[in-house]
């Protein structure tokens, strides 16, 4: 197999993901309206009763909605990265994941390629957010809109690594709503995204070790230094690791000698 | 192995936990030749197209496309391979072009190559006048039609098609019983067709019957008849696979 042939592949699997999510209007303005309530009503709500002290990467005292920011540009990936593995389900089911699994290309790669294409929405809609958040005076520097897109594509690819991960696990499309409720609930509330880490330390020490922990907030606090022109080394490396360790065993999941799918049965 | 040799299974085996699905089974496929994989629903058909897809592994026996091994050389052996699967694996929200755009991708065709071959493919088709319709519109034979044209993009060697004219009316699934069975003259293409509709079989296909993950019956239509003992190939069926009523 030829580089360009991987190239081409890699290629076709990202326009599709990208076609499908820009003609799919409904999808692209419910993964909008989401943060957008969050901003608008959630963190305006909020905005009197969370007092910010000045912590990295900020200088100043900030508005609650200038917090939160980031965090909604991860839930943006989070809720991508776990649709991504959904519409996976969906076209195991459905069949058309047998197509792209049946093109003489290794496994590995198609399997990257597709969450490379996931992420490529996840950014795409991330900055449109951002675009929103400007007007409405959430204005982190210029350049932090470059350095944000390294990190974005970081945590994009962790949390559609977990997407398919999961998405190898789970036999039928039923079986998600549970999987939304195990994993995206927790991992968002138990996170940075909402509250800084002190903040919970302050309520429960137990919480706060579990969100220290939680993938979701190093790449929530990846975005957010990214945002503001600064890199966040631990923050980072621990994405990184993330992403491995998500990947291979999605990679595992989807190996037809070694995965979950022979397991599952169900060919007639 | 036969040079002609488009398809080779030898000695497969392959079980759900302890439920066995396939039970050495073996089969081959020449070029210019369509087999015909007949049983009942249940009978391994799709485990068996999941193997030779590699979308399941085989770990007893081995399957060869053209020489090579699903295994050990997957992705040469996939590319030999156009499948046509029971469900249709079309997205409904692209059009015929996009869906076909986006298989050539996947085999590596350049851009300039995939327009052709897709312009040679649907015309043969009679839907190239379609080709910015949305999958969405079409009819149940014309998505399968576009399905077809889609598995022989990239040239291959073997056709596999699992039950595909399911749901059909009758003039739209003659049409593509014709088409494929022209396609093995014309083209040289060897056609593995899984079915349990004998009205689909021509005189001079091969015969498989499966039954239970187990070969029953192999061979040219009167070798089959001869066989169960039976004087028609709609009675050496029932036979053969009788005991599955049971």
């Amino acid at each position: 197999m030829s580089i360009l042939h991987y190239w081409r592949a890699l290629w076709g699997i990202v326009w599709r993901e990208c076609w499908r999510f820009i003609t799919q209007r409904e999808r692209f303005i419910s993964a909008l309206v989401r943060p957008l309530v969050w901003l608008f009503i959630f963190a305006a709500g909020f905005r009197s009763a969370l007092g910010l002290a000045i912590s990295p990467p900020y200088e100043t005292y900030i508005l609650y909605e200038v917090y939160i920011v980031p965090g909604l540009c991860g839930m943006i990936q989070l809720f991508n990265g776990m649709q991504s593995s959904l519409s996976m389900v969906y076209d195991r089911e459905m069949g058309s994941m047998r197509i792209l699994l049946t093109c003489p290309l290794p496994r590995w790669f198609l399997l990257l390629a597709k969450l490379l294409a996931g992420t490529a929405v996840s950014v795409l809609q991330v900055y449109v957010f951002l675009a929103i958040a400007w007007f409405y005076d959430i204005r982190p520097p210029l350049m932090g809109y470059a350095w944000v897109l390294p990190a974005l594509m970081l945590s994009g690819m962790m949390l559609g690594a977990l997407g398919l991960l999961l998405s190898s696990l789970i036999k039928q499309l039923e079986n998600f709503a549970g999987v939304m409720n195990f994993v995206i609930f927790p991992m968002f509330f138990m996170s940075t995204a909402l509250y800084p880490l002190w903040k919970i330390k302050e309520s429960s020490a137990l919480l706060y070790r579990m969100a220290d922990i939680n993938p979701f907030s190093q790449a929530v606090e990846l975005i957010r230094f990214a945002l503001y022109g600064q890199a966040h080394y631990h923050a980072f490396v621990y994405t990184f690791t993330a992403f491995i360790v998500f990947m291979a065993l999605a990679i595992l999941g989807y190996n037809p000698s070694k995965g979950m799918m022979t397991r599952k049965g169900g060919a007639g | 192995m036969n040079q002609d040799n488009a398809l080779a299974i030898n000695d497969l085996s392959f079980s759900y936990g302890s439920k066995k699905a396939l039970d050495c089974v073996a089969i081959n496929v020449n070029a210019g030749e369509c087999a015909v994989l007949l049983g009942p629903n249940g009978a391994g058909k799709s485990t068996l197209f999941a193997l030779i897809t590699r979308l399941y592994d085989a770990r007893e026996g081995q399957i060869q496309l053209c020489g090579f091994d699903v295994k050990k050389q997957t992705g040469r052996a996939l590319a030999k391979l156009g499948v046509v699967f029971q469900q249709t694996t079309l997205d409904l929200d692209l059009t015929v072009m996009q869906n076909l755009t986006y298989h050539a991708a996947l085999h590596g065709l350049g851009r300039k190559l995939a327009r052709e071959r897709i312009r040679q493919e649907l015309e043969r088709l009679n839907m190239y006048d379609r080709r910015f319709e949305k999958i969405r519109q079409l009819n149940g034979g014309h998505r399968r039609r576009v399905e077809i044209a889609r598995a022989l993009l990239h040239k291959p060697s073997l056709l596999l098609l699992d039950e595909p004219t399911v749901g059909l009316d009758v003039p739209s699934r003659q049409a593509i019983v014709d088409y494929v069975h022209g396609l093995t003259k014309e083209e040289n293409l060897a056609v593995l067709w899984a079915s349990h509709l004998i009205d689909e079989i021509y005189p001079e296909d091969r015969l498989i019957v499966l039954h239970k993950g187990r070969i029953k019956a192999s061979g040219s239509i009167n070798e089959v008849l001869q066989a169960a003992d039976k004087p028609s190939i709609k009675e050496a069926f029932y036979a053969l696979t009788q005991e599955a009523q049971v």
